[in-house]
C-alpha cells in the first residue's frame, strides 16, 4: 500500500470508527457537574435525583438507607466519583424490594445503535468503580420502548478497576427517535427474589423479573458498605475506549437539558420588581440558558424577601424556552419587589426523563 | 413520587389553565400540562388512582 493509500485509510477509519467525533453518549460521566447539591442523607424511601446531575437512584421496599455524595476519591485521571455510604442496613429483603443507580436516555440520543434492525450495532458501558471490599452487581441495559432487557455482572473490590461490559445488539424492538425515554441503564445494587431468583439474562429478552438482577449483592448488607463510580461510558461497538473527557462548561451545558438553576440560592441575583400604580400582577419572562427536553417543572424555593407591597412569587407557566412568573395582585402605590436573599431560595427548572 | 396535593394555575393574561400546583416530595412546584413532564406523568398516575385535581382559585 502506497504512503497515500494508507493516510486515506487511516483518516476512512477515524472518520466511520469509534474514533472519531462524539463516542460517549452518557452526559456527566465523570461527575463533575452537582446542581443540586454534592451530598444528600438518609435515601432509600423513594427515588430521585439528589445531588450529581443526571444520576438518578430509585429505591423500593427497602429499609436500607444510603447517603449520596459528590466524592474526590476518584482514579488516576478523575477529580470525582459518585459515592453511596450505607447508613442504615437492610438483611431482611422482601422479594418485591428494589435498589438502583439509574441512568436514563432519550430515544433521540440512541438512534446509531440501529437497534431493531439487522444491523444493529453492540453496546459497550464502561467505568471505574470501588467499594469498601469484594461485592458484584448487576449492570441491566432494559429497554423501556419495548420491554426488553439484558444484564451482566461486574465485580467491585476496594480498589479502583475500569468495568467494561460489551451487549450485543438487538435486532428485535427500534427504540423511539423522540424526546422520551427509552434505555434506562440500571445499576442493581439491591434486589428481592422477584427480580433475582430465575437465571441472568445476558441476551436480549423479553423482560423476566425473575432475570434481571441474578447473582448481584445487596449494598444493604452492612453499614460499612460504600460504593464509589464515575468514568461512565456508553458508545457503539464492541471496543471501549478511553474515557472521552469534555470541558465542565460542556457538560454543564449538556445536564441544563434537564435541569437549571436560576439563580444562586440565597445570592440574592434574581428579582422580581415594578413601581405599581394599581393593584396589578407584575409578570417577567424568562429564558432558560439551555432549551429544555420538555416544558419542565419550575419550583419557586424557600421564602424570598420582599419590599414595598411585595409578596412571594408564582409561577404562571413554563415551556422548553423559559417560564412566566411574577408577583400576584401587588398593592398600588409602591416599588415592590421580591429578591433571593435568604439561604435557600431560588428557582430550579426540571425536565429529567 | 409522594403527591399530597395538586390543584390548576389559572393565567389570568391568557385566561387558560397553565400548570399545576402540586406538593410532590414534600416541595410545592409549578408543573405544566405536559405529558413529557415526568412530574405530570405522575400526576395523571396520581389521578388514576382515585385522587382530584383542584379547580383553580
Amino acid at each position: 500500500m502506497t504512503k497515500a493509500a494508507e493516510l486515506a485509510k487511516m483518516g476512512e477509519v477515524l472518520t466511520n470508527s469509534q474514533l472519531g467525533g462524539r463516542r460517549n453518549i452518557i452526559i456527566n460521566g465523570a461527575m463533575q457537574v452537582a446542581q443540586r447539591g454534592t451530598s444528600s442523607t438518609d435515601i432509600g424511601a423513594s427515588g430521585g435525583y439528589f445531588t450529581i446531575d443526571r444520576m438518578m437512584l430509585d429505591f423500593s421496599g427497602t429499609a436500607g438507607r444510603l447517603t449520596m455524595s459528590q466524592s474526590t476519591d476518584a482514579p488516576n485521571g478523575f477529580a470525582n466519583s459518585l459515592k453511596l455510604d450505607c447508613t442504615t442496613a437492610d438483611t431482611s429483603i422482601a422479594a418485591a424490594e428494589t435498589g438502583f443507580i439509574q441512568y436514563r436516555i432519550e430515544g433521540q440520543d440512541l438512534q446509531q445503535f440501529k437497534k431493531g434492525t439487522s444491523d444493529a450495532e453492540k453496546m459497550t458501558v464502561s467505568f471505574y468503580v470501588k467499594g469498601n471490599g469484594n461485592a458484584t452487581y448487576i449492570c441491566e441495559l432494559y429497554d423501556a420502548d419495548n420491554a426488553r432487557q439484558i444484564s451482566k455482572t461486574f465485580a467491585v473490590t476496594s480498589s479502583w478497576n475500569r468495568v467494561v461490559l460489551t451487549y450485543d445488539g438487538d435486532t428485535t424492538g427500534a427504540f423511539d427517535d423522540d424526546n422520551a425515554l427509552s434505555l434506562y441503564i440500571l445499576i442493581w445494587i439491591h434486589s428481592g427474589s422477584n427480580f433475582n431468583s430465575g437465571t441472568l439474562s445476558t441476551t436480549w429478552t423479553a423482560q423476566t423479573a425473575a432475570n434481571r438482577a441474578v447473582g448481584g449483592s445487596s449494598f444493604f448488607s452492612s453499614t460499612d458498605n460504600e460504593l464509589y463510580i464515575t468514568g461512565i461510558q456508553m458508545e457503539v461497538g464492541e471496543q471501549a475506549t478511553p474515557f472521552e473527557h469534555r470541558s465542565f462548561g460542556e457538560e454543564l451545558a449538556l445536564c441544563q437539558r434537564y435541569y437549571e438553576l436560576i439563580g444562586k440560592a440565597g445570592g440574592g441575583d434574581v428579582l422580581v420588581g415594578d413601581y405599581t400604580t394599581s393593584q396589578q400582577t407584575i409578570y417577567v419572562n424568562s429564558n432558560f440558558k439551555t432549551e429544555k427536553r420538555a416544558s419542565p417543572t419550575v419550583t419557586k424555593n424557600g421564602t424570598w424577601d420582599v419590599g414595598g407591597n411585595g409578596v412571594q412569587p408564582e409561577i404562571y407557566t413554563s415551556t422548553v424556552h423559559g417560564f412566566r412568573w411574577g408577583m400576584s395582585n401587588v398593592s398600588a402605590g409602591a416599588l415592590s419587589y421580591a429578591i433571593n436573599d435568604p439561604a435557600g431560595t431560588n428557582i430550579t427548572a426540571e425536565s429529567e426523563l | 413520587m409522594n403527591i399530597i396535593n395538586a390543584q390548576y394555575v389559572h393565567d389570568t393574561l391568557t385566561s387558560v389553565n397553565t400548570g399545576i400546583l402540586a406538593t410532590i416530595d414534600g416541595t410545592e412546584m409549578f408543573v405544566p400540562l405536559d405529558p413529557a413532564n415526568r412530574h405530570y406523568q405522575a400526576i395523571l398516575e396520581w389521578v388514576a388512582e382515585g385522587n382530584t385535581i383542584e379547580d383553580a382559585d
